[in-house]
């Protein structure tokens, strides 16, 4: 059987132990036809499920569509947000992720450990909790000497959300230089490469490439998350759908919004999901 | 026994301030516990029914049916590409709406599943969406070599997935399994958005009247990290006990 | 070598998709014969292995096994399997049975055969390829050598009244190739009928009644392996050996 690549699950946390192999998933159908069919099968479904119930309304009230359309600007606009929390987060996480993972093959016995306890905790700890933990933890503002930073809630939302995607890209970051056959590090060291040497032109660039797909796959998972900052009081799309509800006050609107707003993270998420597949079966094929 | 115990958390929190009130406070202690049972509770009931799912799912999707199979895969692409908690929402709010409600011994209305029930039911599918896809591949990274052996010896096509197919896919499948099954665990914390009173709500609770909230997050994630880590010991466990020796999957 | 064949192969072709793999394939084997195919790579020996047992369907002709028709859409796989054992060139021993379990479960789970009588026999066919001692060995914790032997024990459980094996050393070190080959000497000399896809020319010319040289999907010559070894008639039939020999 085939080596199996580590880290190629999406799951929120990434494995720590080989996973199966990148699947191969659906090649005989999911092209971006099925993407279509979901978004827009999904949405007239839901939209006539709610209709077909509110046939026997007896007041004349707004169509559905027309009562979407109105509050769909304001949603898609904490979309946006969402999004840009998503990528503020996975630049931060991803930059102290990478130097956690490289502490984890530090030579220094106690950063090596150190760096391994923070990973497996903020790890296998659930994101919501992290999340409450620096919302509440954090001070509202930080004072370096005479100069005063306010501390806003959605950017401490965006360092909640960065510490577990640190711990899984340390994870991701330690599994690819894994990855990288011993013996290249035994030969690079035979030519009396340094040890920095080795890891940055030698091994990280090799491993690199195994890198992204999971990377990517974390990336995925995080947008998804960014909705649990409607959780701690922060207004995203999810916050938003919710208002436009209880404003419109009407039963047979919230399987079309809710629709909607899973429709967006959809469109959003499938195209990562499959790009990554790709990625993944071409890393496979290569190596 | 638990009387020491009490003891040095009520001295901790008079000399110190760290209040740890689950520790003395029969009140928080309860509420803390009722938490952890819920939350126990949950994670065992998803994870029985996201592998349902998952078995099911997979089985369907080795089907001659076409629908069977684009069906499947459809489920599986919108659970895995949408935000888990919107699908709590969309369930909880959304496809409740649509239910009929009963009346309630108090003449109420109440609804036919409550938050409880729907959060069982999205995390199920939820993780059963992954579970598919798990259990698929495991099927699929059993060599065909082995299969014909099967076949060449006359068993037949169910004897052939039951004796050989099945017992080597899931050797395969476990780790990964693992995985999945741990992150349900975690991602249960999200039924504290739809009111359920698992653990992360009990201890919001208790803070929010104790004051206790850098305490209560401490203790907090630890618990969840010691939930993750009996799984984990769990899997581990189950994982050596079916190792074939030699075999290297 | 009188009497009625038990194998009749007659004019047997396949192709997948677009590749012939066998064209027009006739051959007779009588019980108690041994028959080598030899040939390149790549010459369809182990496709024809295969649809003797019904693993592949023949595009055109016929296989007849003891009276069964192989190629008839109706067939009974499970008689025929009966009848025929096969042996693969990677062994396939299932690798979460151990070895007295791999040899014994098909003659219960298929057979119906009683428990105790299936292992019985089991520990009989482990001594007769002489690995009694590795009964409760996993696969994984055999050699190449032992591995196949077990799967041949596990073939030979099923009281087959043929046995195929296909290029059964070739994964095998030189070493642990000379215990299966004396194990299937040994069946061959009991008179069991079988037929061996091989690249061991010195085994075969030992052990055969007869000898297939197979080239293309074709038969290009046969006869007693002193007609194939020592005066072989067709050019391809030298060329080939004088590369291997």
């Amino acid at each position: 059987m085939k080596a199996l690549p580590p880290n190629s699950l999406p799951v929120l946390l990434t494995p720590t132990r080989p996973a199966l192999e990148p699947l191969p998933a659906f090649t005989t159908f999911v092209q971006s036809r099925a993407l279509a069919i979901i978004l827009v099968g999904g949405f007239i479904l839901s939209c006539g499920i709610s209709a077909a119930l509110s046939a026997g309304a007896t007041q004349p009230q707004p169509s559905i569509l027309d009562v979407l359309l109105k509050w769909a600007p304001l949603i898609g606009g904490g979309f946006l947000f969402n999004i840009a929390v998503s990528i503020a987060s996975m630049a931060i996480g991803t930059l102290s992720g990478v130097l956690l993972g490289l502490g984890q093959i530090s030579p220094s016995r106690p950063i090596a450990k150190i760096s391994w306890f923070l990973t497996q905790f903020f790890r296998n700890s659930p994101w919501l909790v992290l999340l409450f933990f620096v919302m509440f933890l954090l001070p509202f503002e930080l004072k370096l000497g005479s100069l005063t930073l306010p501390l806003p809630a959605w950017f401490k939302a965006i360092i909640g959300l960065a510490l577990p995607v640190m711990a899984n890209v340390a994870e991701i970051v330690r599994g690819g230089i894994k990855s990288i056959p011993f013996s290249q590090w035994e030969s690079a060291e035979s030519l009396a490469f340094s040890r920095r040497q080795i890891l940055w032109q030698i091994i990280l660039p090799q491993a690199f490439k195994r890198m992204i797909p999971p990377w990517m796959n974390l990336y995925a998972i995080l947008t998804m998350a960014t909705t649990l900052i409607s959780v701690v009081g922060i207004q995203d799309s999810m916050t938003l759908t919710k208002a436009a509800l209880v404003a419109e006050g009407r039963l047979d609107l919230y399987l079309p919004f809710y629709t909607m707003l899973l429709l967006m993270f959809f469109a959003y998420c499938y195209p990562i999901a499959r790009l990554t597949q790709s990625l993944e079966r071409r890393v496979a094929v290569k190596f | 026994m638990m009387e020491p115990i009490a003891r040095w958390f009520k001295w901790l929190s008079s000399t110190h301030g760290l209040n740890y009130s689950v520790f003395f406070d029969n009140y928080d202690q309860t509420l803390f516990l009722k938490g952890l049972q819920t939350t126990i509770f949950l994670s065992l009931a998803c994870i029985f029914l996201s592998i349902m799912v998952g078995l099911i799912g997979a089985w369907l999707q080795g089907s001659r049916l076409r629908a069977a199979r684009i069906g499947t895969a459809m489920f599986v692409q919108f659970f895995r590409n949408t935000p888990p908690l919107v699908q709590l929402a969309f369930f909880y709010y959304a496809v409740s709406s649509l239910l009929p409600t009963l009346t309630d011994q108090f003449g109420a209305q109440a609804p036919i599943i409550n938050n409880l029930g729907w959060a069982i039911i999205s995390f199920s599918l939820f993780a059963g969406a992954f579970n598919i896809e798990i259990f698929r591949s495991g099927i699929e990274a059993v060599p065909t070599a082995m299969t014909e052996a099967a076949e060449s010896l006359g068993y037949t096509r169910f004897q052939i997935y039951r004796i050989v197919v099945v017992p080597i896919a899931f050797r395969i499948c476990l780790p990964s399994l693992g995985n999945n099954l741990v992150n349900l665990v975690k991602t249960t914390t999200l039924a504290y958005a739809i009111g359920v009173p698992e653990l992360l709500y009990a201890s919001a609770q208790i803070w929010s009247e104790a004051m206790n909230v850098r305490e209560m997050m401490v203790l907090l994630l630890i618990t969840y990290v010691a939930l993750v880590a009996v799984l984990v010991g769990l899997m581990q466990r189950w994982e050596r006990s079916l190792r074939i020796p030699g075999y290297i999957a | 070598m009188l009497g009625q064949p038990l194998i009749e192969i007659d004019h047997v072709e396949k192709s997948f998709h677009n590749t012939v793999v066998l064209r027009d394939i006739s051959m007779k084997i009588t019980k108690g014969e041994c028959a080598c195919i030899i040939g390149p790579s790549g010459s369809g020996k182990s496709t024809l292995l295969r649809c003797i047992n019904a693993l592949v369907p023949v595009s055109r002709g016929s296989i007849i096994v003891d009276g069964i028709q192989v190629n008839d859409p109706n067939l009974d796989k499970l008689a025929l399997r009966r009848k025929v054992g096969i042996v693969f060139q990677q062994y396939n021993l299932f690798p979460h049975k151990t070895a007295i379990q791999n040899i014994a479960m098909a003659p219960i789970n298929v057979l119906g055969r009683p428990k105790e009588e299936s292992y019985e026999r089991a520990r009989q066919l482990l001594a007769k390829v002489k690995l009694s001692e590795k009964a409760d060995a996993y696969p994984g914790e055999l050699s190449g050598g032992q591995q196949q032997r077990v799967a041949i024990a596990r073939s030979l459980a099923m009281n087959p009244l043929v046995m195929l094996f296909d290029e059964v050393t070739a994964a095998l070190d030189p070493e642990t190739k000379k215990e299966v080959l004396f194990t299937i000497r040994d069946l061959a000399a009991e008179g069991m009928t079988c037929i061996l896809v091989t690249h061991e020319m010195g085994f075969a010319s030992e052990v055969a009644d007869h000898v297939y040289f197979t080239d293309g999907g074709m038969i290009v010559e046969s006869g007693t392996p002193t007609d194939i070894f020592k005066a072989a008639q067709n050019d391809r039939t030298r060329a080939f050996l004088s590369q291997v020999l």
